[in-house]
Parts: C-alpha cells; structure tokens; sequence
C-alpha cells in the first residue's frame, strides 16, 4: 500500500468528483461495475479522502456524501437477506442506483472526450474570418467592443503609476528640460508608429515623476484636441491610447 | 445561369458565419435547390481531390471554408492563438448539455456528481451553452441548450451529428428499462 501513496497524490487533482474517483478505483481493481465489492470499494475510496484530508485539499462536501452513501450500501448488504421469495431481487441490490449512476456518469465522460478529440475550430481548423474568437487582442478595429474611458478613469491609471514610484527618485532633481508641445508630439509620432500604446508603455523606462505628469498631460491635450483616443477592453482593465484619425 | 458553382463557391467564401443552403438558394433565384446541392457537393470533391489546404464543411447547418485540420500548426503560428481549450469539467458539463439538452442544472449535476456552477458559467461565457427558458415546476429553474456557436467549434451539422451514447443506450437495454424515458421537458422551449 506504501508505494501507492504517490499514485494517488498524482492522481487527486485529475478527478472530476466522487464518480470520477470511484469510477478510478474499480478500473484500478478490475472490478466488474455490476457486481461491486462494496466494501473493498468503500475501503478505498475512504483512503482516498483521507489522502486529500492530509494534503490540506479542500474536500468538495459530494465526496462526503458519496462516502455515506457507500457505508449505507454496505450496511445494506450486510443485513441478512429476508427469507421471503420476493420476486424482485435485482431491485432490491442496494448497489444498483450507485450503479446506473456511474455508468450513466462513465457515459458523459466519454461522450467529452469524444467530443474533444472532433476538429475544434480555432484549435485544428480555422474559418477565414473567426468570429468565434471574442477576446480582443491590440487591434484597432473592433474598436465596438473597447469600452471609451473617461477622464476619470485616466486619472486613476495615473494615480496608480504615480504611487507607484520609487519615492527616492522623486527626490532627485531632473535637469532635463522638457517641454509639453515636445511630450506631445514625441507621444504622436509613437502612436503613428505603433498604432496604439498603453499609458506605460508611452512612459517607457524613464519614470518619473515629471515624466508621467507631462505625458500624462500630453495624452489629455491630446484627447481634448480630438487626436487621439482611449479604450479600455473591461472596466478597470488597461487603457490603450489610439490615434484617433488612423485609416 | 451558367456557372452557378462559382458563384456559391464566392457566396460561401464571403460569408462570415457558415452559409446555409436556403440562403444560397434566395440569391441564386432561379437554381433548383437540388441543383444547389449538387454543385456544393462537386465543390466539397474538388476541395478535397486536388488537396487544397482548405476544405468546404458543412457546420452548424450551413457551409465555410476551413482550414484543414493537418495544417493547424501552421496555420496557429500565423495567428499566434493559444488555443483555450475546455476544462474536463467544462467538457464534461458540456457532453451533457449537448446530448440531454434542454436540461437543468440540478440534472446535470445528478449525473456529474458535483456542482456545475463554475463550468456552466464559463460555458455560457463562452457562448457554447445559452439559457433556453425555465422549466415549469416549482422554483422555475433555468433550462440550458447548446449554441449554433457550439455546432461550429465542434464541427458538426446539426445536433443529429453528434456521436450517438452507445453505451448508455446498452444499459437502458439490459438493465433499467425506465431510464430511456427523458425527463418531462417544456417543448416550446428548445426552439427559441
């Protein structure tokens, strides 16, 4: 049994719930699903909880009940069987629900693996235009699903990047000259370049804090002399800045 | 008209989402639908024989040209796409939606074992899984389908297409002859 303890640690976080793991332990012990030794199973599956127990995992509540469940089906079928001739035995296993579940359970699992093994779109066969795909990478022109942010929301992205200063920096003295009509047109020239940029990424290395304030007023100047345009994919998300007269 | 293959063969290249049959035939006009099929299915040989890098599939009811699956580590260095692929849970909750839709949560659990919360909501994200309605009994829970979007990501014609439960059809047979009947399902639902 020693030995097995790694196979189960390897094989924990691969089930998908207490069907799966039990599905596990009797392709594990070669056991025919319609005549389950409930308690060698019952055994088992307990080790295996305790296993996750002991890994600190958190122990989904279905695993409890499956673990009651099997205990109820083994004290079922330790109860001696009623002499009457009752017609309907096979009803009457206790095991037969668990049974019919696992296999029905068994079904789907195959029935996902067969439906991941088909040709996925975007995956193994692409379309020629691929609306499937609805993230938005750096494209300019789903500019519907960007969302317009406002003053507001540049002026917290500001905050952020100015908190996030190294304070011994600030205290040095920038002898570089630098002038709002230079940061704007430096900012241009890079959104022509490059077709759009996040407000760090216009920042480049050189961080500081007259550096973020110019540019962050270039970008401002910018929007407001309707050059320039800025997006953001989600609320709270990054802002990009686009040129706003591009194609 | 003469060349009318032509022109379905431009119609479905133009078409951002597969094109159907019908659609093609309201623009032909004057082509028997019959016709329009045949031509398709000349098309779909031609792709095929002269080992073209694309081929024309019949998804989620119409036609698009696609990629050829051999080609895909080509064709995903171009488009740099890390293909997001389904989670087991995902897949699994998903395999169940497709062949027992329209379905409720609380069945889907039933046959996972475990609550589905997280994967359906990253299914319907996705827009693999869609809400169809509510079922009418008590707590009018909300009742789940597949997307035409799910027709065209798994490459299938219509749900017709999908693998058929072998197994599961093997069991209700031999041993539980009262699972084949399906769960009372509101019918005005599945359509809209």
């Amino acid at each position: 049994m020693a030995d097995e303890t790694t196979d189960y640690a390897i094989k924990l976080d691969i089930f998908e719930g207490p069907l799966d793991l039990l599905l596990y332990l009797i392709k594990k012990n070669e056991i025919d699903i319609y005549n389950i030794p409930v308690a060698l199973i019952t055994e088992q599956y307990l080790q295996y909880l305790k296993i996750i127990k002991s890994l600190n995992l958190d122990l989904a509540g279905e695993y409890l009940v499956m673990a009651s469940t099997l205990i109820l089906i083994k004290s079922k079928m330790l109860l001696p069987v009623p002499d009457e001739p009752s017609a309907e035995e096979n009803d009457e296993d206790p095991r037969a629900e668990l049974v019919r579940q696992l296999l029905e359970y068994q079904t789907f699992k195959e029935a996902a693996t067969a439906l991941e093994a088909r040709p996925l779109l975007e995956r193994d066969v692409f379309a020629r235009s691929a609306p499937i795909d609805d993230k938005v990478e750096k494209s300019t022109e789903d500019e519907d699903e960007l969302i317009e942010v406002n003053v507001f929301e540049l002026i917290e992205a500001f905050h952020r990047l100015v908190s996030r200063i190294d304070k011994k920096e600030l205290l040095e003295i920038d002898l570089e000259k630098m002038s709002l009509t230079d940061i704007i047109n430096d900012v241009m020239e890079r959104l022509t370049r490059e077709k759009n940029l996040t407000f760090e990424e216009l920042l480049g290395e050189r961080i500081d804090r007259r550096r973020i304030i110019y540019t962050f007023l270039a970008v401002l100047e910018l929007i407001k002399m309707k050059m320039v345009k800025a997006y953001q994919t989600s609320a709270f998300g990054v802002i990009r800045i686009f040129p706003a007269v591009e194609s | 008209m003469e060349n009318f293959k032509a022109v379905i063969e431009a119609l479905i290249l133009a078409s951002e989402a597969p094109l159907a049959l019908e659609k093609i035939c309201v623009i032909l006009e004057n082509v028997e639908k019959a016709e329009v099929k045949k031509a398709i299915e000349q098309l779909i040989v031609e792709y095929n024989e002269r080992q073209s890098g694309i081929c024309l599939a019949e998804v989620a009811g119409g036609f698009q040209f696609r990629t050829r699956s051999e080609l895909s580590p080509w064709v995903k260095k171009l488009k740099g796409t890390k293909s997001a692929s389904l989670s087991p849970a995902a897949l699994e909750t998903l395999a169940i939606v497709a062949y027992r839709q329209p379905i409720v949560k609380a069945e889907i659990e039933d046959i996972r074992g475990v609550d589905v919360s997280a994967p359906l909501r990253g299914l319907l994200d996705k827009k693999l899984v869609r809400i169809v309605g509510r079922k009418d009994v008590p707590g009018k829970p909300i009742i789940y389908g597949t997307t035409k979007k799910f027709l065209e990501v798994f490459n299938l014609k219509d749900l017709s297409e999908l693998p058929t439960l072998r197994e599961l059809k093997e069991i209700s047979e031999q041993k539980e002859p009262e699972l084949v009947t399906e769960p009372e399902l509101i019918e005005d639902c599945s359509n809209t």
